[in-house]
């Protein structure tokens, strides 16, 4: 036991003294980080990255989360962690507790853009040769996006000992464009340069066109650029493939937010008659419960954050249900059989809760944030799809087949049929038609509140979030055909997918246009929408 | 001949309306411009320029009427021709400023200058003459009412379809109208106006002025709409909204009907905006914003639909109501007003002019008397 | 039918009569109480505009307030007018008038959107008011009453452009607007400044969305094609109000980066960021005259009034917050300095007086009407806030009639006696406009 600790202790001196060694070598770059303002931390990082010693790297990575601080009394660059209303200190090299300071006696080392480039670019120039292949991944990626000529040999070592195949690609897509743009490239021969261009077109991306275009329009020699300007035509002709793939998924998932936004109002309106004016208010309040769920969260369980969402999607649907229920039991039923009065009802509804969420919190925007699993994108071929519109994607089929199963196929779905169908007939089959009508429109309204929590990811969560999509709504029902939920669906994806593809061509605001006049004409053709119900309830 | 038509709607409703507009257009006159101002029953300018703003919107509110109270067509884009109609106007209004501009250009308006437009565009020629103006006022909606109609109508798209497509018409409307590009001054519209026909835009007298010219538009289309309802068109059109099959199975050809109140009704929308724009100053696309139609029709609903006065009367009510909440109580006049619209929808189904015949017909002993033919009928619906 | 025509018929005249009782009863101006001075505040506090507005009227309410507490101006108390123009023009000319007429305001601070300002600029003409404008917009106007505290913009597009092609090194640029004339404007402002500086017409995408665009995939998928060209580019957002949250969360989720494309905007401040998580948007830039993180003691007293004002610890500050802060604090200097509230009086008084600003220096009324401001470029932080970058060394007064357009670089205006002139050319020499 005694040996062992013996032998610990030994260890630990050992390395101190080794920081310590290191430490002495960087001490006055770290300390020059503090001074001279954005352009001396540049200058200053500069020089710590080109003396590529490894222990730079958590100061570095300190400076850029931002926790690098001067302190005021001797001028000490420090690493800086809030507790409480002071600062705890450490060494940033030795990392040596230096006690603690009020915040006014520090201040903070500031970084900007171009800082930010530079911190990344010294960090990859600095972990190429890190254990972690996710690290030497990402260090790659730096590299190729700063071209450092510096990191070139380290580049080539790493390249030589890397064993994934990955992260091999990377780091030679990253020596490729070094070789390319830097002054290497008029010493190389014309079979270097075509393997180097072979090895960015093979890249395929934006970041690699980028790079081509560089070297196509740059200085260097004729040869080079030829082959470059090549390369460029090849990838642009690749990326324009994608690019119209993209702009269907585009289409794809403005249907979806339309289909959301619309599949409540195909049951208030489309199955119940109602012309509801306060549609869009419902999905408001939706987001609202969305926000205040999240609120919950940050306050009581920060750590379940990502689970906010799906703890809102229940919680919104019945509180905008539950407002649906009491407007229904309080207003509409009062007014069955004379739609344009619903109008009249649910606008005057519609502008009082809006001035109601207004009073209670406020006329500015509420952030409502995103769940990990909802945030960021990812790559599929040449496709750039973001999570956060899939995911809406996703579940907007889902509440479309969920509605569709819960009005085929179960006994209440059945009695909403029978009631909308022929009302008298109903009730004298013994079916509550009051209760009916209630859950009626307080499952169109709770969908609109699940839209809500879907919405809330992409748009304002302000008073006003209604008021953008009740037109827009009320356009996709009418275009599939009043009561018909398929007819909902298609007119969605066909309106999402006709404004995507006019958009490229004729900017936003004239493809907008050109889509509403499209459904003017499209009702002329078929006055009923594509879906009319047929029968004789047609002419009531 | 003429005369015969417009007697021919004189009944005592209408000698009511008549007479208090014409009341309208002497005293006001009076009381603002020889009244001295110390005198309790003086009027401020301020006054009669809301008054007649009101008179504008009640004017909108009758074309409104006369489509959806008397044909069953509920336009929620009638906005729409009232904010062309202003446009025109504006048009006018623009081209009078002249030199006068920040710029000093005799020919561009500002906004033009500004964006580097060199020549006025073909669409403008013309309006500097009152007379082009003034007629444009009445085609321009008249005609896109007419293609509208003359499509919707014949391919028979009715009730809520015919609702939403005006919506899409007045939004798409709205959107162009958006667009700098369209050479209308884009979001700023136009402003700063400076003479009509010669005379300054802002002297009381001028305000006066327009303000009687404002009563009398809503005299004459009043009388128009009211000649049209008591003629045998008026009766085919009641008619057909109660139950259009039937009139089309007995042979009448219904859409050119429709077409004709429709059009009809756009031209007088088109004029309360060509009175509405120098009274207030600016014409801006959010004219044609969806809520502005749903606003007019909710003044008809609330005054009573199919009753002519009612419209006038809900679309001043309304506004006044609106003024008077937005300066006493800012923060909490929304609640004010669609309190308001939903009590009336819930307790006043014939809007205030249906309220004594709704309270008649509570009155124990004596028999509900039949409501008045002119009252929609509800089956109908959208 | 008799009855029934006659009960109608009664019912309105009834309410025709009530209605011109209440018309007359409008026509009345309120009595003023001699001992107060009435202060106009004209923001929207419903409708689209008023998530914006709202937070100035409150400020203005809080000002008001502070100066009562010192002793009010001239011996007698403010009292506030707030009414609510709710986002609708024509509505906005008409309040304006009623604050003018019936309430007799001495002066309004208020609008918001350059749509907003022409709807009552007439107004203020004809009755002889005073209207304090607080928000950046395009230029090309100068009223003799109406004082422009906010940036016109050789007060924030131009340095903010300078800011990004010397530090950034940016030569390819994207224009992105919301279609309206602040953007239409200020982008062919910069246009102009950009092909003067040697950029390409190739170098330079305008794009215009309508109002309130939700859906930016396309837009922000055209934006990295664009920057894909070889040469670093930015992009220049006059995207207004409504339409940027949607814009920078899918900026943030297509994982358009500070670093490889930034983007500044002139619309977007602390109270439009807090709706959004600005994680994924750190150092993208913003350039105003004011930012809440500035240090400076008139500063943070500002802020820990706002918050206590509002009693919500969450509350942000913003440059047009600021922007009514000097403007109400040379009013009343003015006021003072006039001895009275009389418009005419105070619009004269008005050109020179100098009040701190919040940053630290001094903004003075330039003969203009507009005000001289620093001009600061700030980065998006991790917390909302902004970090700022750069600061213009010296004061930017602000500049009316841009020089970069054609039509206006001869302008000037100063509304000082003898010119007293708002579009006075200097070429010919005559007051009116470029003249034919």
């Amino acid at each position: 036991m005694r040996r062992a600790l013996r032998w610990l202790m030994a260890v630990c001196v050992v390395v101190a003294t080794s920081t310590a060694a290191y430490a002495a070598d960087l001490r006055p770059l770290v300390q020059a980080l503090g001074s001279g303002g954005y352009s001396g931390t540049e200058k200053a990082l500069a020089q710590l990255s080109e003396a590529g010693d490894p222990a730079a790297v958590p100061v570095i990575e300190a400076l850029q989360a931002g926790d690098l601080y001067v302190r005021k009394s001797d001028g000490t660059v420090v690493v800086a962690r809030k507790s409480g209303d002071a600062f705890t200190l450490t060494d940033p090299l030795t990392r040596a507790a230096l006690g603690d300071a009020p915040a006014a006696a520090v201040e903070k080392i500031r970084i900007n853009n171009s800082l930010r480039r530079a911190i990344s670019a010294s960090l990859g120039a600095l972990t190429l040769m890190s254990p972690d292949a996710g690290v030497r991944r990402s260090a790659a990626d730096a590299v190729f996006k700063s071209r450092d000529a510096s990191a070139l040999e380290t580049l080539s070592a790493a390249i030589a000992k890397e064993q994934d195949k990955g992260v091999r690609a990377a780091m030679e897509q990253a020596r490729a464009a070094i070789l390319l743009t830097g002054e290497a490239a008029s010493k190389m021969t014309d079979a270097d340069i075509q393997a180097a261009t072979d090895t960015l077109t093979a890249r395929g991306d934006r970041d690699a066109l980028v790079l081509l275009n560089m070297v196509a329009g740059s200085g260097a020699s004729d040869v080079t650029k030829k082959l470059a300007a090549a390369a460029v035509s090849t990838l642009e002709q690749k990326l324009a493939f994608w690019a119209a793939l993209q702009n269907l998924w585009y289409g794809l998932s403005l249907g979806s937010v339309l289909l959301l936004a619309a599949i409540g109002l195909a049951v208030t309106f489309g199955v119940m008659g109602v012309i509801n004016m306060a549609h869009g208010e419902m999905v408001m309040i939706g987001a609202y419960t969305t926000f205040l769920v999240q609120e919950f969260f940050r306050a009581h369980a920060p750590g379940l954050f990502d689970l906010s969402i799906l703890v809102a999607l229940p919680a919104a649907f019945l509180v905008s249900g539950g407002v649906g229920i009491i407007i229904e039991r309080s207003v509409i039923r009062w007014l069955y059989g004379r739609p344009l009065e619903t109008l009249l009802a649910t606008w005057g509804l519609s502008l009082a809760l809006q001035q109601a969420v207004r009073s209670i919190f406020g006329p500015t925007n509420r952030e409502v944030g995103a769940p990990s699993w909802m945030s960021g994108a990812f790559e599929l071929g040449g496709l750039t799809i973001t999570y956060g519109r899939l995911w809406i994607v996703i579940f907007a089929f889902a509440v479309f087949a969920a509605l569709l199963v819960a009005l085929k196929r179960t006994w209440f779905g059945l009695s909403i049929r029978a009631v909308t169908q022929n009302r008298p007939m109903a009730n004298a089959m013994g079916i509550r038609t009051a209760r009916v009508d209630a859950l009626t429109f307080g499952l169109g309204s709770g969908i609109a509140g699940l839209a809500g929590v879907a919405l809330s990811q992409i748009d304002n969560v302000s008073p006003n979030l209604g008021q953008g999509y009740i037109l827009d709504s009320f356009m996709v029902v009418v275009f599939g055909g009043v009561g018909n939920l398929w007819g909902t669906l298609v007119g969605a994806l066909t309106l999402g997918s006709m404004n995507k593809f006019l958009e490229p061509y004729a900017g936003a605001v004239l493809g907008k246009i050109l889509v509403l006049i499209f459904i003017i004409l499209f009702i002329q053709r078929r006055p009923r929408g594509l879906f009319a119900l047929k029968g004789r309830a047609v002419e009531a | 001949m003429l005369l015969r038509f417009f007697l021919m709607g004189l009944d005592r409703k209408a000698g009511i309306v008549l007479t208090i507009l014409a009341i309208l257009a002497v005293a006001v006159p009076v009381m603002t411009l020889w009244v001295p101002a110390d005198s309790p029953f003086h009027l401020s300018v301020f006054t009669v320029s809301l008054l007649g703003k009101y008179l504008c919107f009640a004017l909108l509110a009758l074309a409104l009427d006369l489509v959806w109270g008397y044909c069953g067509i509920l336009s929620l884009g009638h906005a729409a021709f009232f904010a062309i109609g202003g446009y025109a106007m504006g048009m006018y209004l623009m081209r009078q400023i002249g030199p006068r501009g920040v710029y000093g250009n005799p020919v561009l308006p500002d906004f033009m200058v500004f964006l580097n437009w060199k020549e006025l565009p073909w669409y403008w020629w013309g309006f500097d003459q009152f007379w082009f103006a003034a007629v444009m006022v009445l085609v321009v909606p008249g005609a896109l009412a007419f293609a509208f109609g003359w499509f919707a109508f014949r391919s028979r798209v009715t009730g809520v379809y015919l609702s939403i497509i005006t919506q899409a018409l007045t939004f798409a409307l709205l959107l162009a109208f958006f667009r700098n590009d369209m050479g209308f001054g884009g979001n700023n519209g136009l402003t700063d106006f400076k003479d009509i026909l010669g005379y300054d835009i802002q002297a009381d007298t001028t305000r006066v002025a327009l303000f009687v010219a404002t009563v009398a538009a809503l005299a004459l289309s009043y009388m128009i709409a009211s000649g049209v309802i008591a003629s045998k068109l008026g009766k085919v059109l009641v008619a057909l909204r109660d139950a259009e099959s039937r009139v089309r199975f007995m042979g009448y050809d219904t859409e050119s009907y429709k077409l004709f109140a429709w059009t009809l009704s756009a031209c007088m929308a088109g004029v309360a905006g060509a009175l509405y724009v120098p009274q207030v100053g600016i014409i801006n696309p959010s004219e044609f914003a969806p809520a502005s139609s749903i606003e007019a029709v909710i003044w008809v609903a609330v005054g009573g639909r199919g009753t002519l006065a009612g419209a006038i009367l809900g679309a001043v009510l309304v506004n006044m109501g609106k003024s008077y909440f937005t300066g006493a109580l800012p923060e909490l006049w929304l609640f004010a007003l669609g309190g308001l619209f939903v009590a009336v929808t819930l307790f006043l189904p014939k809007g205030l002019l249906g309220l004594g015949a709704q309270l008649k017909a509570k009155l124990p002993g004596r028999k509900a008397s039949p409501l008045s033919n002119a009252q929609p009928a509800d089956q109908k619906g959208a | 039918m008799r009855t029934k025509q006659l009960t109608a018929s009664f019912g309105i005249s009834a309410l025709a009569g009530l209605a011109m009782g209440a018309m007359a009863s409008f026509a009345m101006p309120a009595q003023a109480a001699d001992d107060t001075i009435k202060v106009g505040i004209l923001h929207s506090l419903s409708g689209t505009m008023a998530i914006s507005e709202t937070t100035l009227k409150d400020v203005m309410l809080m000002l008001i307030d502070e100066q009562n507490k010192k002793g009010g101006l001239l011996g007698k108390k403010l009292e506030p007018v707030v009414v609510d123009p709710a986002s609708n023009w024509p509505l906005f000319a008409e309040k304006a008038r009623e604050l003018i007429s019936k309430d007799k305001v001495s002066a309004v601070f208020g609008c918001w959107t350059s749509v907003s300002r022409k709807s009552v600029l007439p107004v203020f003409e004809e009755l002889n008011n005073i209207l304090f404008y607080p928000v950046q917009y395009e230029g090309e106007e100068s009223s003799r009453n109406v004082f422009y505290t906010g940036a016109a913009p050789n007060q924030q597009a131009i340095p903010a452009v300078d800011y990004l092609m010397s530090k950034e090194k940016v030569q390819r640029w994207v224009l992105a607007g919301t279609d309206y004339v602040y953007p239409r404007t200020t982008n062919k402002i910069l246009e102009a400044y950009l092909k003067s500086k040697g950029v390409k017409p190739e170098d330079i995408m305008i794009n215009y969305t309508p109002f309130g665009h939700s859906d930016w995939q396309s837009i922000v998928a055209d934006i990295k094609k664009f920057g894909s060209a070889g040469k670093k580019t930015a992009v220049v957002s006059t995207i207004n109000g409504d339409a940027n949250v949607p814009f920078y969360k899918e900026l943030g989720n297509q994982g358009v980066k500070a670093q490889d494309i930034p983007v500044v905007a002139f619309s977007v401040g602390e109270e439009e960021l807090a709706g959004i998580d600005t994680k994924p948007l750190l150092g993208h830039l913003a350039a105003w005259n004011y930012f809440q993180s500035v240090e400076t003691p008139a500063n943070t007293d500002f802020i820990k009034s706002w918050k206590a004002y509002t009693k919500n610890d969450k509350r942000v500050t913003n440059d047009p917050m600021e922007a009514h802060y000097i403007g109400f604090n040379m009013w009343v200097k003015a006021v003072e300095a006039a001895g009275t509230t009389e418009p005419d009086k105070v619009i004269d008084a008005m050109v020179g007086v100098a009040v701190p600003n919040l940053t630290g220096g001094y903004s003075a009324m330039l003969p203009n009407h507009h005000i001289t401001k620093p001009v600061l470029i700030g980065e998006v932080q991790e917390n909302g806030q902004f970090d700022v970058v750069s600061k213009t060394s010296g004061l930017v007064p602000g500049d009316e009639w841009s020089d970069y357009l054609p039509d206006s670089k001869d302008l000037i205006a100063d509304w000082r006696k003898p010119m007293s002139c708002g579009n006075f050319n200097v070429k010919t020499g005559k007051c009116g406009g470029k003249g034919s």
